[in-house]
């Protein structure tokens, strides 16, 4: 308590935990200006993660391999079950579906050239193929979308795999927008659309309507492709087991689980804060339904969703996932929200770490922006050796946790090498809370 | 004339001969037999050959077609010319849901009726029905023309950006963004065009025409009824 002048003590100030500055602040910004918030990027708010897992390393029980001595494997064979050609990687680490159009050209080259450089693949979004995109990825996934900018049979035949984009983490059930100022004239010939207007694409795919006519639009896209290429199904998490089922039973070749944390190029904060559940919390019970179906390691699972260690891979490798796709992450190796732009961010009204206006397309990193002169900043050929260490960096240090655990594969962790700090973890990853034998849900009688 | 029998021989090798075929190929001209409502007949085609299926097919026949001239006598389930880049697939029979969907070019005639959603999200397809069509017809629609020689359902045009709707007969109802437009003579001339090419019996002069009001291309919070 503090003292007026004539000495009566009076209540301290306290802000409402329900109505806090930052709610506060949206409630201005909503009412001064009649529109929700768009944004970039994934779920900011904090919920349980990944941090909220640690290793059990080996020591008498168990026994580790050499850290600098013994071979730890990262490869990793998408795509194993129905198509001629799998993929076949040197890292379980893959780059996430992101547009150009959302992205400059600059920056979908960096993607590419740093993915290969690593062994890696990466995928293409929203605005379709693009020749560069092509000509710098060694592995290149196709995104069949929704909105079908851009799609063509003949960028369809130059992929290695396809990738049937039902729904992404960051927004499940909704669609993209790309606003109006970030239509140049070549992206809008992309996705035949108006310079200039909002591009609203699709929430849902226009020629289908559930899982019995997804498993015929996957024999179409088989029969123009020839069988060649593994089918992905990507979908945002909400209802995990039940949509890996459906998508196993649809034909796909590789399930893709995009947690809340994903990020997207744009869209309502209320959607991406509100809708979906966290990537921790979606991989065992995708698991369990690859498991219960027969079909766990031959349906490879990919998770996504706020990967950002070695750590994450790891864990998320040891809760059953085939591999990891990462893209906001990507785009921070590439150089997005640097602190040597901070100048710039406080123009803009914002700070490093924390801008997420990527629809504005006035990023000062060239990344999430059409501008040209913005994106002439982004150098393709060091942004792209920034992504490939960076994924060389996350690749040796699953390795290194991996050993210690004893295994000579990163797909030979389990959940037995883990154990949970919250019981909200140690529920939703089914791993032991730390020192217990016990996780909420698990029968002990 | 190449024959080739679905029931005897599948699907797959259906396809991978249809796909094979090339700009400079002599087998210009094929026959399928007994489809039986197979899906996916005849998808993929990136060449100028003839192809007529004798028989009723399933969902997405002659999906993303380019060059190729898929006649079906017949009708054809959902998705038909699904992504058609270019060249004609005419169905002489009926077609089922969103027929035409996200096609980027090419013509596509259904002789007889067409349902719900025919030309959702096209973008640059041309789409003859000489019957009816269904609900929400070429909702979001991009680019390219949608002729109704008879009646369209509820809610056509649903937001759609710039694509062109004739209809002959009557209009349930338009859908949000969509309105009707002035008919002015290089529409008479496109329309004369399309039904010609399309073998359809109607006058330019006897449909009207719909379009965008494009007031919902940006978005504008006094617009959220619309949304």
């Amino acid at each position: 308590m503090k003292e007026t002048k004539n000495s009566i003590p009076r209540t301290m100030p306290i802000q409402s935990a329900t109505f806090s500055n930052p709610i506060n602040a949206e409630i201005r910004r909503a009412a001064a200006t009649g529109i929700y918030d768009i944004r970039g990027g994934g779920a900011k708010r904090k919920v349980p993660h990944f941090d909220d897992l640690l290793f059990l390393g080996a020591s008498v029980s168990r026994y580790p391999l050499e850290g600098y001595r013994e071979r730890c494997d990262t490869s990793v064979t998408l795509g194993t079950r129905f198509a001629k050609n799998p993929i076949q990687l040197d890292i379980p680490i893959t780059i996430a579906g992101m547009s150009f159009g959302a992205l400059s050209g600059p920056a979908k080259e960096a993607l590419g050239r740093g993915a290969s450089m690593a062994g890696t693949s990466t995928t293409t979004g929203d605005g379709g193929m693009t020749p560069e995109e092509r000509g710098h990825s060694s592995k290149l996934v196709y995104q069949y979308l929704p909105s079908r900018y851009g799609m063509n049979p003949d960028d369809l035949r130059k992929a290695d795999a396809i990738e049937i984009v039902v729904g992404q983490g960051a927004k499940p059930g909704g669609g993209g927008m790309l606003l109006g100022q970030k239509i140049s004239d070549r992206v809008a010939e992309m996705r035949t659309l108006p310079k200039g207007i909002d591009q609203r694409s699709a929430c849902r795919h226009p020629d289908w309507t559930g899982p019995d006519d997804l498993e015929i639009k996957i024999l179409e896209l088989r029969e123009i492709t020839g069988w060649q290429v593994p089918i992905y199904v990507k979908v945002g998490a909400t209802r995990p087991y039940y949509d890996t089922a459906l998508a196993v039973k649809a034909g796909a070749d590789v399930v893709v689980m995009d947690g809340m944390q994903g990020g997207t190029a744009a869209t309502q904060d209320v959607f991406i804060e509100h809708v979906g559940i966290p990537t921790l919390a979606c991989i065992r019970p995708a698991v369990q339904a690859l498991q219960d179906l027969g079909v766990h390691r031959e349906v490879q699972l990919v998770i996504s969703g706020g990967i950002r260690t070695g750590a994450d891979v790891a864990k998320a490798m040891a809760l059953g996932a085939d591999a990891v796709a990462i893209g906001t992450a990507a785009l921070i190796a590439l150089g997005d929200n640097d602190p040597k732009w901070e100048s710039e961010y406080q123009k803009l009204g914002t700070t490093t770490g924390a801008y997420d206006d990527w629809h504005e397309g006035q990023d000062p990193a060239g990344i999430t922006t059409q501008d040209p002169e913005l994106a002439a900043r982004l150098d393709p050929v060091e942004a792209g050796r920034r992504l490939r260490n960076y994924l060389k960096v996350m690749t040796l240090e699953a390795q290194t946790i991996a050993r210690a655990c004893g295994h000579n594969h990163l797909h030979n962790l389990e959940p037995e090498d883990l154990c949970a700090l919250t019981m909200e973890a140690a529920a939703m990853a089914k791993v032991p809370l730390a020192g217990t034998d016990w996780y909420p849900g698990k029968a002990v009688f | 004339m190449q024959t080739y029998d679905v029931a005897e021989n599948g699907l797959r090798g259906l396809n991978a001969a249809l796909q094979a075929q090339s700009d400079e190929t002599n087998q210009t001209s094929w026959e399928v037999q007994n489809p039986k409502g197979s899906h996916a007949i005849a998808v993929g085609l990136d060449a100028p050959i003839e192809v007529t299926v004798k028989g009723s097919t399933g969902y997405y026949c002659a999906g993303m077609n380019q060059q190729a001239t898929i006649r079906v006598e017949g009708s054809v389930g959902p998705g038909v010319a699904e992504n058609m880049m270019s060249g004609t697939v005419v169905v002489e029979g009926d077609a089922s849901q969103y027929a035409g969907a996200t096609g980027h070019g090419g013509l596509l005639v259904i002789k007889g009726n067409a349902s719900s959603r025919c030309g959702i999200s096209m973008k640059g397809i041309d789409i003859v029905v000489h019957g009816n069509i269904g609900h929400m017809s070429a909702f979001m629609a991009q680019a390219g023309n949608l002729v109704v020689c008879g009646d369209a359902g509820d809610a056509l045009g649903d937001s759609l950006y710039e694509a062109r709707l004739f209809v002959r007969g009557s209009v349930k109802s338009l859908g949000a963004d969509c309105i009707e437009k002035e008919i002015r003579p290089e529409h008479l001339e496109l329309l004369a065009d399309l039904l010609e090419r399309a073998g359809a019996n109607a006058r330019p002069e006897e449909f009207k025409r719909y379009g965008s009001a494009r007031q919902l291309y940006n978005f504008d919070v006094d617009n959220t009824a619309a949304y």
